[in-house]
């Protein structure tokens, strides 16, 4: 089975945000596979033990984008390709399923993976736009995936509710959390990761005009949300301090 | 100037859901003069027509075949796009739900539009619409607007105040057939679970009790639900909470899950990640219960109680019971 997934690097979810210049600062950050993507890596390796096959790892991004890919390739993936975006003006949603759109259709799959969302950005909508430029249904958010042959079973989480949906390859799978339990990357896979096939592709290389993918949206800018103030340490006894709470909620939150 | 915009109301369970007359209180604010039309799908949708034209739509498309009575993302999609090509709009709103946000990006690469998702305020700035939305999850928010043509924007929910109902408005309702093409329904849903009708949606709800670690197993998560069920509320969890087992994935709320901006989030031994505080922290009032005078979830809380939550959060619940019995 030729299976691909789809995955960014973020910033990791314990970092806080700086801003400067009007622009957000990763200085000092520290990056990982986007959480949702690597439920799709985990769950494209896990593919493949099944049924055989390879599972390419795709990202577009910066130099540093590379990390990732071979975090994903220590997990166990065969290859990986990462498209330079250097060029990328202004990239939106719109420009990132182009490019993938572009890498894809020169490769055979069977199955493309990808979390749901970025918590960066938090769109959620590369997998869906990218699976409508290349012709194929897709299912988001999944928390179960089953193959069969050409058959495919999910489940789906739906705001808490759960449907079961049957479809067929090839498809576009999004990962919400809950569908496997990552595995980190062993020595000897991290070390075996360093010799696996990375290419590494620019515009010219896919035939791209730069013009042609400039995003359809623009940010005007970016803030911070205003500092909380920490409020107030009840004291005295437990039995007081609740009643105060209660009471307080009551009349000055005004919230019960 | 004058914006013509197009809603796509959204249903759950057969009952339109609150954020599609937010859509519609948003299209108000920039329609300007402009029509504003609503579109629903599915069959039996009467209730819901008088509903979109009493708080705001001048006119609803309804698509009453039946292959729409459930979604799917393709018979949406070829519903969505008939209706689209259609009102010809200047301006889409959808809610950011399960729906909203399965078929708008599918709709936005086909049209080759720009799409700004999961917005909390919408306003106009000279003449142009202005889409604030949060981004690492409500650690920093941007600014953004479409560079030209179409706007296209999905709504987070309970953000924008919705209209007054005037029952007095009444919209032209027109039905349009669609056509699907051949084979266009690719996903089959074979049955659907509801695990969230006995409970509050966590997403929606107005009052969150959540866990962290400190509530130590499963069971822990009991003297939350009764706190939880006394004010109406939903149970929410740290990612430590479900990590380690006691709960479900579904409740974690944090970079990683959801995020909730009830009015009242209760904090139950969680030590308060920055993980955990950006999914919770734009709540209205927070307060904390911890042992540990010295968790940074007090720094975010309003209120804050040292102690042990099995002490306190059943005192709680009792005292929420007799002053919510005094009212």
């Amino acid at each position: 089975m030729d299976i691909l997934v789809c995955l960014k690097q973020t910033f990791d979810t314990e970092e806080r945000i700086v801003i400067e210049d009007g622009q957000i600062s990763d200085d000092g950050v520290e990056f990982v596979i986007n959480p949702y993507d690597e439920y799709a890596v985990e769950e494209a390796i896990r593919l493949r033990d099944e049924h055989g096959g390879e599972v390419t790892v795709i990202t577009v991004g910066p130099d540093r984008a590379e990390q990732a890919l071979r975090t994903a390739m220590a997990m166990g993936a065969d290859k990986g390709i990462i498209v330079d975006d250097e060029d990328l003006e202004n990239a939106d949603e719109y420009s990132i399923a182009r490019v993938l759109a572009a890498v894809i259709k020169d490769l055979d799959f069977d199955i493309i993976l990808g979390g749901y969302m970025a918590i960066d950005d938090g769109s959620a909508q590369v997998g869906p736009r990218l699976a409508e430029l290349l012709e194929i249904p897709h299912i988001s958010t999944i928390t179960k995936l089953t193959i069969d042959g050409e058959s495919v079973e999910a489940e789906k989480d739906v705001e808490g509710d759960v449907e079961y949906i049957q479809s067929k390859l090839p498809i576009l799978v999004t990962a919400q959390q809950g569908l496997n339990d990552p595995r980190y990357p062993s020595l000897p896979g991290i070390m075996k990761a360093k010799k696996k096939p990375l290419e590494q592709l620019d515009l010219d290389d896919l035939d791209l005009d730069e013009e042609d993918l400039e995003g359809k949206t623009e940010t005007l800018e970016v803030f911070l949300p205003p500092e909380k103030e920490a409020g107030k340490i009840l004291e005295g006894e437990l039995d007081e301090q609740v009643k105060e709470l209660v009471q307080r909620l009551q009349s000055e939150a005004k919230v019960i | 100037m004058s914006k013509n915009v197009l809603v796509l109301a959204d249903i759950r369970d057969g009952e339109l859901r609150n954020v599609a007359l937010e859509c519609l209180a948003a299209a108000s604010r920039v329609a300007d003069g402009g029509v504003v039309t609503a579109t629903v799908f599915g069959s039996k949708r009467k209730e819901t027509v008088e509903q979109l034209s009493h708080h705001g739509a001048d006119q609803v498309v309804t698509v009453s075949d039946t292959r729409l009575d459930s979604y799917t993302t393709d018979a949406y999609f070829q519903a969505f796009k008939q209706v689209i090509e259609k009102v010809n709009p200047d301006v889409i709103l959808t809610g950011h739900t399960a729906v909203g946000r399965d078929v708008s990006p599918r709709i936005a690469a086909r049209l080759e539009l720009g799409l700004i998702s999961d917005c909390t305020e919408v306003e106009v700035v000279d003449g142009k619409m202005v889409f604030t939305r949060p981004i690492y999850a409500g650690k920093a928010f941007v600014k953004k607007s479409v560079r030209e043509g179409t706007v296209f924007a999905t709504l987070r929910p309970n953000n924008i105040p919705v209209l007054e109902a005037d029952t007095s408005r009444s919209a032209v309702v027109e039905e349009l057939e669609v056509t699907f093409a051949e084979d266009a329904i690719r996903t089959l849903v074979k049955e659907v679970v509801r695990k969230t009708t006995d409970g509050v949606d966590l997403s929606e709800a107005r009052v969150v009790v959540s866990g962290g670690r400190g509530v130590k197993s499963e069971d822990g998560f009991k003297p939350l639900q009764e706190l939880a069920d006394v004010l109406g509320g939903a149970v929410g969890a740290s990612r430590g909470a479900c990590d380690a087992g006691y709960c479900d994935y579904a409740l974690q709320i944090g970079q990683t899950g959801k995020v909730v901006t009830p009015d009242l989030y209760i904090a139950c031994g969680i030590s308060g990640a920055i993980q955990h505080l950006a999914g919770m922290s734009n709540s209205k009032v927070i307060v904390a219960i911890n042992k540990d005078p010295e968790a940074s979830i007090f720094s975010v809380a309003d209120y804050g109680i040292v102690g042990d939550l099995f002490e306190v959060v059943p005192m709680l619940t009792e005292e929420f019971k007799k002053v919510l019995v005094e009212q």
